[in-house]
């Protein structure tokens, strides 16, 4: 039966089931409450619960998101059902912290990772095919990297208890959630005020971990296997997921087309594209996506847990030192389009110097 | 016979390593690549299978070993 399980969830009909529910999943969390366009949305949630713990003080931006630390622990279940909980460590944790924290900041510049921006396309948000193309930019130069024998080293087994501290910090963050005591923020408007009821976003949570756990769904991975190896497996899920959100938001009316005052998102396409292209980049050279890496470290890889603490500190960073962007607004009945300050645009430059830097500093030959 | 050792070695590099082995391999010659996740087994699998390559695997305590033949 396990195995029955496992060849569905690595065939290509497994894929792109896998993306039809999370497209459909995610567009409806919208209609639960969660904010427009952000059904999902691996960094925004993130930036939501590292302001929900007092690590940036933007208050409309402060919400412990159920969803973070129930994709953990769905992956967690997973892992442990199907025999693939294995520990291991020791990959450049410190460089991962840092892409971490960078891809992060490049996301917040966008306003959304890679999932957003599949789902912001999907409500109709043009700015998401600009942010798409730098994304795939920043992938494709990691690509470039990967097949001149870039590396984050090798990581090893290690021992068991040390696994479990990613999930044991979810699941600690997850009864805060519950418990909701007086030292965690919650914001009374804007987007970390708006969220579907905690029970729906932990059942929704807890079933995308397990099956993106089981099939290793991951949105950079898609079109890094596109441009690297020519392997389009992952990218029929990632198109099942937009079509499904698609298809969903049609049905619900929440399909708007157009560049102008989208949801939380801005019209300034040179950091859109920037933005994403720094975050795509991180990305690539660090495994995964947004969402894999919390997949994955619910699964034993600790290294992946340490990039997702690097995204969290990040969040707080790009807040704290006023690096996110701002979205379009209407000043007087006319349109004011938003982006990054001077702060933000220097964070990104420095983010794709670093990238590069590891890109072109940490090789290894190998036949 | 030529081993690839991908142990550790995060997604991509499985794959990539495996594909750049295989690259010249006459007709009918063998690389054994070892692996220690699920994921790069898989990957490795769908990626040889689409290169027109045989491959068997052994799995010994989370340890695999694919024995990959180019057919053409």
């Amino acid at each position: 039966m396990r195995n029955c399980v496992t060849r569905f969830f690595a065939s290509r009909c497994g894929i792109i089931s896998v993306g039809v529910i999370i497209g459909t999943l995610a567009a409806l969390l919208v209609s639960f409450g969660n904010p427009p366009n952000m059904g999902v949305c691996v960094a925004c949630f993130e930036r939501d619960l590292a302001g929900a713990l007092g690590l940036h003080r933007a208050a409309v931006v402060q919400y412990l998101r159920p969803e973070i630390p129930a994709f953990v622990l769905g992956s967690l279940v997973a892992a442990l059902v199907f025999g693939e909980f294995r520990v291991r460590a020791g990959s450049a944790p410190i460089v991962r912290f840092l892409l971490g924290a960078f891809a992060i900041i490049g996301a917040l510049v966008f306003l959304g990772c890679p999932w957003r921006a599949i789902l912001r396309l999907a409500g109709g948000d043009l700015n998401a095919l600009v942010g798409i193309a730098g994304l795939a930019c920043g992938i494709g130069g990691g690509a470039w990297f990967l097949k001149n024998g870039f590396t984050l080293g090798r990581s090893r087994e290690t021992l068991k208890p040390v696994g479990w501290i990613m999930p044991g910090l979810m699941f600690g963050l997850l009864i805060l959630a519950f418990a909701q005591p007086a030292f965690i923020f919650a914001s009374e408007k804007g987007p970390g005020s708006m969220h579907a009821p905690i029970l729906v976003s932990l059942g929704v949570g807890l079933l995308i971990g397990f099956l993106a756990q089981r099939s290793r769904f991951c949105t950079m991975g898609a079109i890094r296997d596109a441009l690297l190896i020519r392997d389009f497996h992952l990218l029929y899920g990632v198109a099942a997921m937009l079509a499904a959100a698609f298809a969903v938001n049609l049905i619900i009316g929440r399909f708007n087309p157009g560049f102008a005052m989208q949801p939380i998102a801005h019209s300034n396409h040179l950091w859109n594209f920037l933005g994403m292209a720094l975050s795509g980049l991180a990305f690539a050279l660090a495994g995964g996506c947004p969402g894999r890496q919390l997949f994955l470290s619910g699964e034993g890889d600790t290294d992946a847990g340490v990039f997702v603490l690097g995204m969290i500190v990040g969040a707080g960073f790009a807040h704290n030192f006023l690096l996110a962007s701002v979205p379009d607004k209407l000043v007087d009945a006319v349109l004011q389009v938003g982006g990054p300050a001077i702060n933000g645009q220097v964070a990104v430059a420095l983010g794709l110097a670093f990238c590069l830097a590891l890109g072109f500093s940490m090789r290894e030959r190998f036949e | 016979m030529k081993t690839v050792d991908v142990t550790g070695l995060s997604c991509p590099e499985p794959v990539v390593r495996t594909m750049a082995a295989l690259k010249g391999l006459p007709v009918g010659e063998k690389v054994v690549v070892l692996a220690d996740t699920v994921t790069a087994r898989d990957n490795i699998m769908r990626k040889v299978q689409q290169m027109d390559c045989e491959v068997s695997v052994t799995e010994e305590a989370n340890q695999f070993s694919l024995t990959i033949t180019r057919k053409a």
